[in-house]
């Protein structure tokens, strides 16, 4: 699971209101080498909640300076912050761990990169 | 002609639904579909199966962020097998239906669902069952999920969705408009006794 997917990602546990953003609990971090694309990073600037994946980053250890804030207009031209927030999107595996919902507590495993979100009835 | 993605070999996974006439209806209109050039920002696969499909998109478009899901965690694996096996990178999600995936909503640009759509008695959450059998004129589990699509969709994102002549896809068509979607046929095609097409929506609100 690469963090831009866990950045989409919401719980949708009963009683859940906002079950965003899902905790993460990693035993397994893998790194993957994706080509990079200035242009595909700018273009996901607007779609990402920035916040979550700065902290995100952080607690996995893996950001190395990404800007606290997004510019207003929310582009950048500085390739070597785009290389960075390409790599924390993109380059970052969980492979092995589990999502959290923040509200409910109810976890979610990820085994080989593929978080299982599927809830019983009750849930 | 690009050819099909390899896949695992899946009779080691009869729960997974293989590669059919459906799917290769898909994959050709997903290839003239891109000769326009357009560029999907995002991509989101429901019911992804064996994983042709989303490698296949992202082997059209490598620049486009990938996401396939399935409510059989078997599938999602074999998805994931698949994309590898055609060095391709893709994201897989076991879910139904898209549920978890909300922070998706306005923002998918190319949404692709072959949905179960064979008239059955009941619908099934688990087994090779539930990547065929549709329920009710075979159109429960589409039923379901169009609110959902009209959602995914980003301002300018396409919803692509199979289906056979039992789904009625004028009716489809027609209450779709409801909930936002405008769609048409853009592909018909006979493989056996089924007759198959896909409708091509996109957001009607705009």
């Amino acid at each position: 699971m690469k963090l831009l997917t866990h950045n989409m990602m919401r719980s949708h546990c009963k009683g859940a209101v906002n079950g965003f953003p899902l905790k993460l609990n990693f035993s397994q971090v893998n790194i993957k080498e994706i080509e990079f694309n200035p242009d595909f990073i700018n273009r996901m600037l607007s779609r990402l909640e920035w916040s979550v994946l700065v902290d995100t980053a952080t607690q996995l250890g893996v950001n190395e300076g990404l800007p606290e804030m997004l510019p207003e207009n929310q582009e950048i031209d500085d390739e070597e912050t785009l290389k960075k927030i390409h790599h924390v999107l993109l380059e970052v595996e969980v492979v092995e761990g589990e999502l959290e919902c923040p509200e409910t507590g109810k976890k979610f495993p990820i085994s080989k990169g593929i978080p299982d979100m599927r809830l019983n009835e009750d849930e | 002609m690009i050819p099909t993605p390899k896949t695992p070999n899946l009779k080691d996974y009869p729960s997974v639904y293989p590669p059919s006439e459906d799917s290769f209806l898909l994959l050709d209109y997903l290839e003239e579909y891109f000769t326009e050039k357009p560029s999907p920002l995002i991509a989101l696969e429901i019911g992804s199966g064996s994983g042709v499909v989303s490698t296949f998109i992202k082997t059209l478009s490598p620049s486009t962020f990938c996401l396939a899901t399935d409510i059989n965690n078997i599938a999602t694996t074999v998805t994931s097998s698949t994309a590898t096996l055609n060095n391709q990178d893709i994201e897989t999600v076991c879910c139904n239906l898209g549920t978890s995936l909300e922070g998706l909503f306005n923002k998918v640009d190319l949404l692709v669902f072959n949905p179960p759509y064979v008239p059955t008695e009941a619908t099934y959450n688990t087994g090779i069952e539930a990547s065929w059998a549709g329920g009710l004129f075979g159109k429960e589990i589409i039923d379901t999920f169009l609110p959902k699509a009209s959602k995914f969709l980003s301002k300018t994102g396409h919803f692509l969705l199979v289906g056979i002549k039992q789904n009625n896809p004028v009716l489809l068509c027609e209450s779709a408009k409801e909930l936002g979607l405008s769609g048409s046929i853009v592909v018909e095609r006979k493989a056996g006794i089924e007759k198959l097409w896909i409708i091509k929506f996109k957001r009607s609100d705009e």
